[in-house]
């Protein structure tokens, strides 16, 4: 898929076969879409507009600065298996704020989230907690008589993992930042 | 100086002539940029009114057409020509006034959030926040509206941001790091259909209102002279191959000819120029030219591929990749001798089903007779403006147009009331053609305060209302797929349009004779300024061929 979107600043589709392909195709995967904006206001709403109109979920967003004050990063995950995303990303390419959308191979990319878990517990069910959390590399960030609050920091499959092992214990709430992606080796995301 | 006189430079600098709009409070400084602005303003009546006025000017002239208005309701009665302007991609900006950047989100009087609720139907949109980045707000706002893929730009302007003082230097450079249009086309691509053409035994040529954005009509009818490649147009193509013309196929689609959309199911390869696959077009997707690969050339990427796989993608402007295909092509030799089949099997289509119905015997105007006559009358010369709906249907289909930009009808959103504040700005882009607008009677209803507009300004457009006192193509509809159960479509005889006219200072006329038909017509158009005539046409008549909706070429009616 990442290629057919072609490059950024190419706009146009590479391979006539994976162009083919990939017409209303659903690749029946997470796709994680990376998307490099114009620091101004109004940009998210533009981006998120074009997944509404077409009755796309999002099923995580997260945005925040880069090393350039400039220019924000959009990492946003939606499901491939429930929609066709090739369409979305070119009209994505077209707002005029988004310099650049990469669809993340999962095998080339990093991808993390971080999750706080409140979780009932008093006496015994303490210590269980806190040895579950140390096997997930999760880290206690605080406790009272009758709550510890755990912070797991990881992929989207070890937090899902995380909360069905918490979730017998009495899961008060739950808290996800969505997933940041970043491509591995020396290229650029 | 102030932002607001910066701003009427900027529109000099961008070669505009004219700006269509309605002052209210939140644009009252720009409004006072214009007594000494140097730039023609003309007060239209309703700002839906100046934005179709903005579109038919840039239709007309292939110029950026400019339409302002105040917040929130001068606004929101823009957006109807915004989104038509984003489906039909005409070049335009509209500038439109907001409340007091204090005042922003506090529901503030006249306020809307202008920026948001257009969102979903603009090319692009800005609100200037800092009244120093207006000039480059207004230049990046022409260079998007026109480059690439044209349409809409707005560019909103609160108050305090207008009025403020700001030292104004003309803006050289824009500033648009995520906008870089692919308009060269591949040379690789276009080698590979310039092949797939010459290998063709079932060849079409199917053009869009991308040609006729692109300005491309020459290089498209060099293209089809190349060989005998027959040339098929979409609603929004018409005039980039001439009619009628040994090529020409009609237009295809909906209410398209048999030869046409017969061609397009039978054809083993569709060279798709500028255009989008439109449902209209295609009627029934998975049964759409089910034998043929498709080499799809156009300025936006998001549209290859979109509704029907391409075979061969080209990315790139019209002229551009027109030009070098036909290069390409003329170096392979073809032997156009292996196309005789697939012409007889045309000439074949085009003898047994031409566009044909049946007249009456008496005096009665049968509206396909009232666009041949109209045809005859402006001896195919004119530029034609339409509203939506039978009438729209039947002009495309009979009044041949010869050249590209004479043809300017909404396509896309299909928006009523369209056709006169079109017509008004192509008027007015184009002071030395004449402008006729066919309307229908419901349609005109929808911006007859124009009428206005036009007569203040002597601006000559002839309207032609076909009044057959009906919402005509809902009629058909009824008729045809609701077991002719009518649901409000009869408009009765109101208004009467002969006093309508002259209740606002323009010349009214009725025709109701077919046999002096054309005559009328003609004194009509050597009234001078604008005129409404009022012609009557048989009540209930179907607009064929069709393909019903949701079908295939092949089940065409009619």
């Amino acid at each position: 898929m990442g290629t057919v979107m072609g490059e950024p600043g190419t706009k146009e589709p590479l391979s006539l076969e994976e162009l083919e392909a990939s017409t209303n195709m659903r690749t029946g995967r997470k796709h994680v879409l990376s998307i490099l904006v114009e620091n101004k206001s109004g940009v998210l709403t533009r981006i998120a507009g074009l997944f509404a109109r077409r009755g796309f979920n999002i099923d995580t967003l997260t945005v925040g600065p880069t090393e350039d004050s400039q220019i924000s990063r959009v990492t946003l995950t939606v499901d491939g298996a429930l929609h066709p995303i090739d369409q979305v990303t070119k009209q994505l390419h077209k707002l005029i704020n988004v310099l650049k959308i990469r669809d993340l191979e999962p095998a080339d990319t990093v991808a993390r989230e971080l999750a706080l878990f409140k979780v009932s517990a008093d006496g015994v069910q303490r210590g269980e907690l806190m040895q579950i959390a140390e096997i997930f590399r999760g880290k206690v960030v605080d406790v009272t008589k009758r709550a510890i609050i755990i912070e797991v920091t990881g992929t989207t499959d070890k937090i899902e993992a995380f909360e069905t092992m918490v979730r017998p214990f009495g899961l008060i709430e739950m808290m996800r930042t969505g997933e940041i992606a970043i491509s591995r080796g020396r290229t650029e995301t | 100086m102030r932002a607001v006189d910066a701003l009427m430079e900027c529109l000099k600098a961008e070669g505009v002539d004219v700006v269509f709009g309605l002052p209210g409070g939140a644009n009252l400084p720009t409004y006072d940029a214009f007594v000494n602005g140097g730039i023609r303003h003309i007060l239209v009546r309703h700002e839906a009114g100046g934005g179709h006025a903005a579109e038919g000017y840039a239709k007309a002239t292939g110029k950026v057409g400019v339409a302002f208005a105040t917040s929130g309701p001068g606004a929101t009665n823009l957006i109807t020509p915004i989104c038509d302007a984003m489906m039909d991609s005409v070049p335009c900006v509209f500038i439109t006034g907001q409340v007091r950047t204090e005042l922003l989100g506090t529901d503030g009087f006249q306020e809307a959030d202008t920026i948001g609720i257009t969102m979903p139907v603009v090319k692009h949109s800005v609100m200037v926040q800092d009244p120093q980045e207006l000039p480059r707000a207004i230049h990046e706002a022409f260079h998007i509206a026109r480059s690439g893929r044209p349409g809409p730009v707005l560019v909103d302007i609160p108050m305090d941001i207008s009025r403020a003082e700001i030292d104004y230097e003309p803006v050289t450079d824009l500033r648009l790091p995520g906008y870089q249009p692919k308009v060269e086309g591949n040379q690789k691509q276009i080698r590979q259909a310039a092949k797939a053409l010459a290998a063709a035994q079932r060849p079409v040529i199917y053009a869009g209102g991308g040609v006729v954005n692109a300005n491309a009509s020459e290089e498209l009818r060099e293209f089809a002279r190349s060989d005998r490649f027959p040339v098929t147009c979409t609603l929004m193509g018409l005039g980039a191959f001439p009619a009628p013309d040994q090529q020409w196929l009609g237009m295809l689609g909906m209410h398209g000819t048999r030869a046409a959309n017969y061609a397009m199911d039978e054809a083993d390869l569709i060279c798709a120029v500028g255009a989008r696959f439109d449902d209209r077009i295609t009627g029934k997707l998975s049964e759409f030219a089910p034998r043929a690969k498709f080499i799809h050339i156009d300025v936006d990427p998001a549209e290859i591929s979109k509704n029907v796989p391409a075979h061969i993608p080209i990315v790139g402007d019209a002229k551009n990749v027109l030009a070098k295909l036909v290069i390409e092509y003329r170096a392979i030799g073809a032997d156009p001798t292996r196309l005789d089949a697939w012409w007889s099997r045309i000439d074949g289509w085009k003898a047994k089903y031409p566009l044909a119905y049946e007249d009456t015997t008496d005096a009665e105007i049968k509206p396909q007779y009232m666009i041949r006559a109209l045809w005859e009358a402006t001896g195919g010369q004119a530029i034609v403006t339409s509203d939506v709906g039978q009438h729209q249907m039947w002009t495309a289909q009979l009044y041949d147009f010869p050249e590209p930009r004479r043809w300017i009808n909404s396509g896309g959103l299909g928006t009523m009331g369209f056709g006169l504040p079109a017509a008004m700005g192509a008027a007015v882009g184009a002071p030395d053609r004449l402008v006729c607008c066919v309307a229908g009677d419901g349609s005109v209803q929808m911006n007859a305060q124009e009428l206005a507009t036009c007569a203040q300004n002597d601006i000559p457009i002839k309207v032609f209302i076909m009044n057959n006192g009906y919402l005509g193509m809902v009629r058909q509809w009824q008729e045809l797929f609701w077991d002719g159960k009518y649901s409000h479509v009869d408009m009765g005889e109101f208004p009467d349009f002969v006093k309508l006219a002259e209740a606002y200072g323009v010349t009214g006329m009725r025709f109701t004779d077919k046999h002096t038909l054309v005559d009328d017509i003609k004194r009509a158009i050597a009234v001078e300024g604008p005129v409404l005539v009022d012609v009557r046409v048989t009540r209930e008549e179907n607009t064929y061929p069709m393909i019903p909706a949701g079908m295939a070429a092949r089940e065409m009616v009619g």
